[in-house]
């Protein structure tokens, strides 16, 4: 492949702890508008799948249909991508995992395909807690069709071409907490270090880790009256804290100049720390109640709050319920896949 | 080749004593709900231990409880048992239907009626046998809440004493029926006893029909096919089974799922070599199926005509972007919700070319329980050679209802993972690996799958235009050549698909084609046509689409072809008009479609029309 990158070669030199070097997890050279949210996304997946050293070969990267699901093609080039059909890559991504549990699945979808055609399989796939991280590439808008509104456009935004949104945005945020998603999280394409330390810490979690990233659409959704505006989102973006994230593989050191209290630790379930420093007194983000009400409260005042919202460790993920076998499934061989001729003879007597 | 069975179809029933021995039809007509599948099951398989070929089929309504339900079973010594059209011996529980049932009967036939119905008055040509049913179940039944179920066991019994079925099979079929509830025995065996010894006392044998016992099952098994097709999928190794519950078709994912319970959870780990999960619905059931096809493991989707129509966009993605997997259609009469508890044949033409541009699917239809097993085994295989959605096609009649069939053979033959590349194969291709370069130039290319390590093994899935690489392509020539060679690898396919069953005949005046469950009929109808009017036929049963050579040759020797099919519009002529457009003017059409299992006398009498018989 071409390798034409989007990520900045900066850190090609040093191997990673996987001993590889950046290349592996970049990809095609973006097809998308200059300057949209989306790439800089692509750049962050890119950063973090090389600086937590994660084995490109054993990602699976999946989309549905829209201008985000096209990214996939622009990170993680030794990575086995599936671009499915529109709204319905949770399922594809579901039956993924079912098949090779060991897989670790990024999903990247947008916010028509997530809320507005996929809103069904969005939620079905949370309340099974599916081990996927599902990133949604929000701009509130369908760019590939040309700037018609999906589902999480606030009320009251206008199109380009000046048409107003009169219905209520679905708040994917607010519905994956309620839906059952494990770690809940809501960024800005151009919030770099938060972004980054948000995405790391979804590496580490198991289970529907759903990242929020807003990201403007600066062709069709980038002007005043816009909600997802670079502009709008700068002004009107609250975070909830300070997010820090320390690898497993990490020395941890305790940092003391925090006061007590303010610093909400969260171990993940590869031994990663995710630190959050409180910027809100009362944010807690294992509170599953408060965590909705605060959401509930910022679309109320048409905030955008970022941060990790919600974070639940102790639910096990759908493929642990399932009890599966240590092999993933898809390795398993014809001898095990296929009970003796005494399990047929066991039936048919049964059956005469 | 397919033997016929010369037999007098219907011997003659008059309202003498002629005896009718072993050929005749029982229908029971009931209240849906009111525990009649007991009784009727239990009927069924004192019959079938009698050693008599017997098949039993429900026809019920969409609903839980309240609306008339009816079981037919057909006996026949002959070996024929699709669906009788005509009744012989009813039972009557059922106020409803009770007079329209008595009317729709022919001169001679016996019915056995709840006594307060008093049917008795509205016929004179038949055999009458008020039964009281309240006062019979009340003595062995102290539990009124019970007697509702209990009453129709008493009807069991009044009919082995009427037709000769013996208590002894009763009994053993009541043991098997509720194995595991000893108080459930007693009480049903008490009532079948109570229906016995009140008729051996009270009714006086007026009819011609009785049951004795023969050696027709040696070696048989009774079954439905979804049950059969359900064993197929576990002996054929599935791994994933992706479903929403659709009529007919739930009991299939819910029995291949208890057996895959027993059978592939590693006795050592606990640990489950499968897994089934119940979807929030068709879109989802066989989008996860494709994402574990694609992923390595063996899927597939059950489903009906509704959940084919909602299948439809992922079914061409996985067409295109080839990927295995098996979607079992266990067909009910459509359009849209239709006749959910119907058979028909109604869904050839979507599943053959499901979804948007130019697809085709290839299709196993099985006709008998052993089908279902062997075909969705092999389905698998044919599905992971071609990296392509393969269906099996069931029916309602097929699936939902019991068979008696012969054991199943168990598949000794290797499975066939298809064109899959390790880490080493890869290696071995230095390089000169792409998902779609067609390197055996029968269509089929290589895969990888997900997880493996090789740092070339990663390609992008799409349902975008492609180059051999997997790159994302517009070109004309890339588009072109992609679509040529799928089509290619598909029209291949016909060589993995089992070969129609052909029983020709030199002196044949006309012939045959069918597919699935027509089959009992056709074959039926060939020995009515024989005997009763000195025709003789030939047969061919097609299994597979695209259709054999062997079925074009078939056609090509017959002048006239009796296409035979359960749905309105020639569903099955039209594909083969479409493979073999040369010979098309040979294929004329028999088309069924009101949502009963086929029965030979409607083909007959179809065909003495077309023939001018």
């Amino acid at each position: 492949m071409s390798a034409t990158t989007t990520a900045k070669r900066k850190k090609t030199g040093t191997p990673n702890r996987i001993g590889l070097g950046l290349d592996p997890y970049r990809g095609l050279k973006t097809t998308l508008c200059a300057g949209c949210g989306h790439n800089s996304i692509s750049e962050r997946i890119i950063e973090c799948f090389f600086e937590m050293g994660i084995d490109p070969t054993q990602v699976v990267k999946l989309s549905g249909i829209g201008c985000s699901s096209k990214s996939p093609a622009y990170f993680l080039s030794m990575s086995h991508g599936f671009n499915s059909v529109h709204g319905r890559m949770p399922a594809v991504a579901t039956g993924a995992v079912l098949a090779n549990k060991q897989l670790l699945a990024l999903g990247v979808s947008g916010d028509g395909d997530t809320a507005s055609i996929g809103l069904g399989q969005f939620v079905h796939m949370m309340r099974r807690n599916v081990p996927i991280i599902y990133i949604i590439e929000d701009n509130g808008c369908y760019g590939l069709t040309k700037g018609q509104f999906s589902a999480t456009a606030s009320r009251g935004s206008l199109t380009k071409t000046g048409i107003s949104n009169d219905l209520a945005p679905i708040d994917s945020c607010g519905l994956a907490v309620q839906m059952g998603a494990t770690f809940v999280a809501r960024s800005f394409s151009g919030d770099k270090k938060q972004l980054q330390a948000i995405l790391k810490a979804a590496l580490s979690h198991r289970g529907t880790a759903v990242v929020d990233v807003v990201s403007p659409c600066v062709t069709f959704n980038d002007h005043v009256g816009s909600t997802k505006s670079y502009k709008y989102v700068r002004d009107n973006k609250i975070p909830l804290q300070s997010i820090g994230f320390v690898p497993f593989f990490d020395e941890i050191h305790v940092e003391e100049d925090f006061a007590p209290g303010s610093v909400r630790e969260v171990e993940l379930h590869d031994g990663s720390l995710l630190r959050l420093e409180k910027l809100e007194e009362d944010y807690d983000p294992t509170d599953r109640l408060k965590a909705l009400g605060r959401i509930e409260a910022a679309v109320e005042q048409g905030q955008i709050i970022t941060g990790v919202l919600y974070v639940d460790t102790e639910m096990p993920s759908f493929t642990e319920m399932l009890n599966l076998d240590d092999l993933p499934l898809a390795q398993i061989g014809p001898e095990r896949l296929r009970p003796p001729q005494s399990a047929l003879n066991e039936v048919m007597t049964e059956l005469a | 080749m397919h033997d016929v069975n010369v037999a007098p179809v219907e011997e003659p029933v008059s309202q003498t004593l002629e005896e009718v021995v072993n050929d005749f039809s029982v229908h029971v007509a009931t209240v849906n709900g009111s525990g009649s599948q007991s009784s009727n099951l239990i009927l069924l398989r004192a019959l079938f231990e009698m050693g008599i070929p017997v098949s039993g089929k429900n026809l019920f309504p969409s609903n839980i409880a309240g609306l008339p339900t009816w079981y037919t079973i057909r006996a026949s010594k002959y070996g024929f048992t699709g669906r009788k059209k005509e009744t012989d011996v009813l039972v009557a529980m059922n106020s409803q239907t009770a007079e329209e049932d008595v009317e729709s009967l022919s001169p001679g036939r016996a019915v056995i009626y709840d006594e307060p119905l008093h049917l008795n008055d509205l016929r004179q040509d038949l055999h009458f046998y008020p039964v009281p049913f309240d006062k019979l179940v009340a003595p062995v039944c102290p539990a009124p809440k019970l007697r509702k179920l209990v009453r129709n066991i008493i009807y069991d019994g009044v009919l082995a004493s009427l037709l000769g079925i013996e208590m002894e099979e009763i009994r053993n079929a009541i043991l098997k029926q509720f194995k595991t509830k000893p108080k459930a025995v007693e009480l049903n065996w008490n009532a079948a006893v109570a229906g016995y010894d009140w008729a051996q006392e009270h009714l006086v044998k007026k009819d011609p029909f009785r049951f004795e016992r023969m050696e027709g099952n040696k070696g048989k098994i009774i079954i439905e096919g979804n049950a059969a097709a359900a064993l197929g999928a576990v002996f054929g190794g599935v791994s994933v089974i992706t479903w929403y519950p659709i009529t007919p078709s739930s009991s299939l994912a819910e029995s291949a799922q208890e057996y895959l319970k027993r059978f592939r959870i590693d006795p050592e780990t606990g640990k489950a070599t499968f897994a089934v999960v119940q979807a929030e619905d068709e879109l989802a059931s066989i989008g996860m199926a494709i994402g574990a096809g694609w992923a390595g493991a063996r899927s597939m989707t059950t489903t009906a005509g509704p959940g084919i129509s909602l299948m439809s966009e992922f079914v061409g993605l996985a067409h295109f972007a080839e990927i295995p997997v098996v979607l079992i259609d266990v067909q009910r009469m459509g359009p849209s919700t239709g006749l959910p508890t119907r058979t028909s044949q109604g869904d050839f033409l979507s599943a053959a070319t499901l979804s948007h541009g130019d697809t085709l699917h290839p299709m196993l239809i099985p006709a008998t329980p052993e089908e279902c097993f062997e075909f969705t085994a092999k389905a698998f295989d044919v599905a992971e050679r071609i990296q392509s959605p393969v269906f099996v096609m069931l029916d309602l009649d097929l699936g939902m209802n019991y068979w008696t069939a012969d054991k199943f053979e168990y598949p000794d033959w290797e499975m066939d993972r298809g064109k899959v590349l390790s880490e080493d194969d890869i290696e071995k291709l230095l390089g000169n690996w792409g998902r779609y370069r067609d390197i055996d130039g029968d269509g089929i290319t290589y895969r990888t799958i997900p997880g493996n390590r090789h740092p070339q093994a990663a390609y992008f899935a799409r349902g975008t235009g492609h180059d051999p690489d997997a790159n994302y392509s517009e070109r004309e020539e890339d588009w072109i050549r992609n679509m040529a060679r799928i089509r290619k690898k598909m029209l291949g396919t016909r060589r993995l698909l089992p070969e129609p069953v052909i029983d020709d005949n030199p002196n044949a005046r006309f012939a045959f084609v069918g597919a699935g469950t027509s089959n009992e009929a056709i074959r039926e109808s060939r020995s009515q046509l024989l005997l009763e009017y000195g025709i003789e036929t030939a047969y061919c049963r097609v299994r597979g689409w695209p259709f054999s050579h062997r079925t074009e040759d078939f056609i090509a020797r017959h002048k006239r072809v009796y296409v035979v099919e359960q749905n309105r519009d020639a569903q099955l002529r039209t594909l083969l008009r479409r493979q073999f457009p040369v010979i098309h003017d040979h294929l004329r059409s028999i088309c069924y479609f009101g949502g009963m299992p086929l029965d030979a006398r409607t083909v007959t009498e179809a065909v003495v029309e077309e023939e001018r018989l």
